[in-house]
């Protein structure tokens, strides 16, 4: 450790993790460039197309806006980590059923904001609600129609499991 | 994997048994894609890579006096500091033109500015680190001297004799000129009972893809070989670009594409920077890594549009369109592009203009003009969005002055469905087009009758919606008349290679690439249906120099039209080969054995003969228990390209519908229409997303996108936040519809979808806020993106 890094322990994924990191460095760039999790995507390092958003303490957040210093103790989920818990294996599903990805770079990100909108839900949410919420979450191939479509339809799914 | 059969049960030529053809097949590479576990450029990592950052001009236009380096050179992890006349003895210059844009003029570009910066943005100096950080704050160690140079900005002036030329040696800054003057003009304008003429403009905007450029090269000393891994659409040109201007034979080149992170024809072109790293990793003799961030995307990314052009229509009282003419001026920044140029825009305006309407007089005239900007070049549906939005800016506008429905002044002047094959007034020669049963298909899916009488009913309480219209012909399934015949290194062309493995299974290999659009589904859909196998069974490989056919890639909606044309003569060719070897086994005549969902069976009957893992094992293990004499061959190989027609033109219309707050100005879409004709559809479903996904891009110029230039060449909104792209609450729901003309040039018949969305979005979009906005006596809108000041001044509240 120098003066320009730090030591920092968390977990990612479930599992234990401890580095030292650039104070500068943000969540985005340290988990795709020291751990090697590829899946959280950098578009526009603005805040703003939301292709790096990951879970830390169950909230999501932009990898972009957050610095990996500050994720000390946190807990970070990724997609790798949000694929292999099964947890959005059904908005999964749903995407690739209705091709409501087509270079599948802002996916991640997509089924990060999602997931969190259908756990937030309190009732059914609209296609209008679905496409507000997934507002910070920049999609160039698809038009979005097709994400809206995977969303809702994973809504209904759950919403009728519950019943 | 799940089939969801939503196409109608017709049946055609193409329904072999298990055929795929025209079913919603999801495609094979996307549960990678939706777990994160993509491989893009921008993941990339290499043993021993360097990263290189760029220092790039500050100024529009600018003599680069003296780089210091020293201090960059001994900043932490620093690996090499290079400029321009260093790189220049690595890899040779570039000059955008080709042969068939007669006159077409430009300038030699480096992979790194020598001498002089042509626009903001231009990199003048790399720096090679170990980590892309460690490069960037070394950046800041480059002391660049500049002396500022007068800026050509404004195509308007740019061949006035008081405005600098930008590159001394080409005498002035004009880059191309085409002119066309068919049938005659002036007498049916004269003869015509309404003239209405005006001005378009359309703002500079660009790609935007998600994932930024990216590139890794890795030149190998030992092997005198150079691996690049490229987020680009064409491997087989970029293949050959790279050994060019390296001085090394495209052997010694392989690119390799991985997955890309959106392209839109932004990843089709050569870039300096992108150059310039391949040119470093030879010089490093390391791998090197460049990711544009995005401010850097949004200067040196090719932006498109920036076109003024001044338009007129002339009709008569009954609703015949007599003639149009346009004068068309496009700003393309200091270069034209290389290698497909930045003469292609104007030139398609020039030919698309008036292109589904019988008129026969026509003029035009096209300027294209270097500026200290950055370059211009092809981006989703060239020329289209520009061409169709003034046709039916125009249409509309001599509608409402002969107060004719504008759906009406369509029908009686669109070319009939039965007139072909037929041509354009610039000579577009059409095969078979619907804009008739397209029209009448939008009319009933929109309810268009029910639409204007709500409309007129909310009027009555001061809401002010509109509907607007764009029929609309796209260019699709190039042959070499588009860049082949000019002199530019890009096939036309794509093959594919069929192989059965030694279980049965398929593996194709395809020039043809993916860049999220589904190629890879839409090939093994073909292979599949002309072989015989369940889809589960066929594995697609692409984006590979070394493994693929040579071939084209993806742009000009060519990968199902063409690379699907190969795939299925190429499963066609091994059906007959693996059907040799089953004759062989069998003792049966190959034409009374054909191959259904996997299995070889009597072609009569369908009675269960071989399967298809038997024979490969028996094939590939026990040769010897074959008569003598007999060679099963399991891989079998085709190319096709189109040879009859130029140009597959596919056609269609669209509709918007949307809300005007005429007291912000701001524009709400509440639905969007498109009914395309491609020909045959392989796979409903992805054809569908691309038309959506291509109208949501053309909203995007229509209402929100563009590239914000002050007089001195500096980009104002260089990032995200400013420059605007379409969320998911701006957008409507987009329905989808489809007539189905194939053409008779393949026997698939399948022509390209991916561009005609954003082709017919804008013109419909302007046509709706002008219906909208009509009955206030607003001016009409004609100067793209309408942003809510626009609308405001319009409405004289501003």
């Amino acid at each position: 450790m120098n003066d320009r890094t730090l030591d920092i322990s968390l977990t990612v994924n479930g599992a234990r993790v401890q580095e030292c990191v650039e104070a500068r460095k943000t969540l985005v760039d340290f988990l795709r460039e020291d751990l090697a999790l590829t899946g959280s995507h950098v578009g526009c390092e603005h805040g703003v197309c939301g292709a790096c958003t990951v879970r830390v303490n169950g909230e999501i957040v932009r990898g972009c806006l957050m610095l990996a210093v500050q994720c000390d103790g946190a807990e970070v989920e990724t997609i790798e980590g949000l694929s292999d818990s099964g947890g959005v294996s059904d908005l999964q599903a749903a995407f690739e059923q209705r091709n409501a990805l087509q270079c599948g770079y802002c996916t991640p990100g997509m089924i990060a904001a999602a997931q969190d909108l259908l756990k937030r839900a309190k009732k059914l949410p609209s296609r209008d609600e679905i496409r507000e919420h997934l507002s910070g979450n920049y999609c160039r191939c698809t038009g979005y129609h097709a994400i809206v479509d995977a969303v809702e339809a994973v809504a209904q799914a759950r919403a009728g499991a519950k019943k | 994997m799940k089939i969801t059969d939503d196409s109608p049960p017709v049946l055609t030529a193409l329904d072999r048994p298990n055929s795929y053809i025209g079913r919603s097949v999801p495609r094979p590479n996307l549960q990678r894609l939706t777990q994160g576990r993509g491989q893009y450029i921008s993941d990339v990592v290499l043993p021993r890579m360097a990263h290189v950052a760029f220092v790039r001009s500050p100024h529009a236009h600018a003599r680069i006096v003296k780089i210091g380096a020293e201090a960059a050179k001994k900043a932490p992890g620093v690996i090499a500091v290079v400029i321009g006349a260093e790189l220049v003895k690595v890899m040779t210059p570039w000059v955008g033109v080709l042969t068939h844009l007669k006159g077409l003029k430009s300038a030699p570009q480096a992979p790194l500015a020598v001498e002089r910066a042509c626009w903001q943005g231009e990199a003048v100096c790399a720096v090679v680190a170990r980590t892309r950080a460690e490069a960037e704050d070394a950046c800041e160690l480059v002391e660049v001297r500049y002396e500022e140079l007068p800026a050509a900005t404004d195509p308007e002036i740019a061949l006035d004799a008081k405005t600098p030329v930008i590159h001394a040696s080409l005498g002035d800054n004009l880059c191309f000129e085409r002119k066309v003057d068919v049938g005659a003009v002036d007498k049916a304008f004269a003869e015509s009972d309404a003239v209405v003429e005006t001005t378009f403009r359309f703002g500079r905007h660009t790609g935007v893809t998600t994932e930024p450029r990216a590139v890794v090269a890795d030149w190998n000393e030992g092997e005198q070989r150079m691996t690049v891994y490229h987020g680009t659409q064409a491997p087989h040109m970029m293949q050959n670009l790279f050994a060019k201007h390296l001085g090394i034979a495209e052997h010694q080149v392989r690119v390799l594409t991985k997955d890309v992170g959106g392209s839109f024809g932004i990843k089709v072109h050569t870039y300096a920077d992108e150059m310039a790293t391949v040119a470093l990793s030879k010089l490093l003799k390391r791998p090197v890594k460049f990711v544009a961030d995005r401010i850097e995307s949004f200067v040196t990314d090719i932006h498109a549009r920036d076109h003024r052009i001044k338009a007129k229509i002339g009709v008569s009282k009954n609703g015949t369109i007599t003639a149009f003419e346009i004068d068309d001026l496009t700003g393309i920044g200091p270069y034209s592009v290389y290698p497909r140029t930045s003469g292609i825009e104007a030139n398609q305006v020039v030919n698309l203009t008036g292109g589904p309407y019988k008129c026969p007089n026509y003029r035009a005239q096209a300027r294209v003009v270097f500026q200290n900007k950055n370059v211009m070049c092809q981006y989703r549906a060239v020329g289209h969005p520009i061409a169709v939005a003034v046709t039916e800016g125009l249409v509309e506008l001599a509608a409402a002055k002969i107060g004719m429905d504008p759906l009406e002044l369509r029908r009686r002047n669109l070319i009939p469905d039965d007139a072909y094959p037929t041509q354009s007034a610039s000579g577009l020669k059409f095969e078979l087009l619907s804009h008739h049963e397209a029209l009448a298909h939008l009319d009933s899916m929109m309810n268009y009758a029910g639409l204007r009488a709500e409309q007129k009913k909310l009027r009555q309480s001061g809401i002010y919606r509109g509907i607007g219209f764009a029929s609309f012909i796209e260019v699709t399934n190039p042959s070499a008349a588009f860049y082949g015949v000019g002199g530019a290194r890009i096939t036309s062309m794509d093959g594919a290679t069929v192989k059965l493995d030694a279980q049965g299974a398929i593996i194709v290999h395809t020039g043809v690439t993916e860049q999220g659009q589904g190629a890879e589904a839409v090939v093994a859909q073909c292979v599949a249906s002309s072989f015989g196998v369940p889809i589960e069974k066929v594995r697609v490989i692409t984006g590979d120099t070394d493994n693929t056919p040579y071939g084209g890639g993806t742009w000009a909606s060519r990968a199902a039209g063409i690379g699907g044309e190969a795939a299925w003569q190429a499963g066609k060719a091994l059906r007959a080969n693996v059907l040799a070897v089953a004759a062989s086994i069998l003792q049966a005549k190959p034409d009374d054995l054909d191959i259904r969902n996997g299995i070889v069976v009597d072609k009569d009957k369908g009675t269960e003969r071989l399967p298809l893992d038997e024979l490969a094992r028996v094939a590939y293990l026990r040769p010897d228990t074959l008569p003598p004499g007999f060679q099963a061959e399991l891989m079998a190989t085709r190319h096709y390209v189109p040879r009859v027609w130029p140009f597959a033109f596919t056609n269609g219309i669209q509709a918007s519908y949307l809300e005007v707050d005429t007291d912000t100005g701001f524009v709400k879409l509440l639905k969007h229409w498109c009914v395309e004709d491609c020909g045959t559809i392989i796979n409903p479903q992805l054809v569908d997303e691309q038309i959506r996904g291509g109208v949501v891009q053309g909203i995007g110029a229509a209402l929100f996108e563009h590239c914000l230039y002050d007089e001195r060449g500096q980009l104002l909104n260089g990032n995200m936040a400013d420059y605007l792209v379409p969320m998911a609450v701006e957008m409507p729901d987009i329905e989808c519809g489809h007539v189905v003309s194939p053409t008779a040039d393949s026997e698939l018949g399948a022509k390209g979808a991916g561009e005609a969305g954003t082709a017919g979005a804008p013109g419909s979009v302007m046509n709706a806020i002008n219906d909208a906005l009509r009955p206030l006596g607003a001016q009409p809108l004609t100067d793209m993106p309408f942003t809510p000041d626009k609308i405001l001044g319009a409405l004289g509240k501003v």
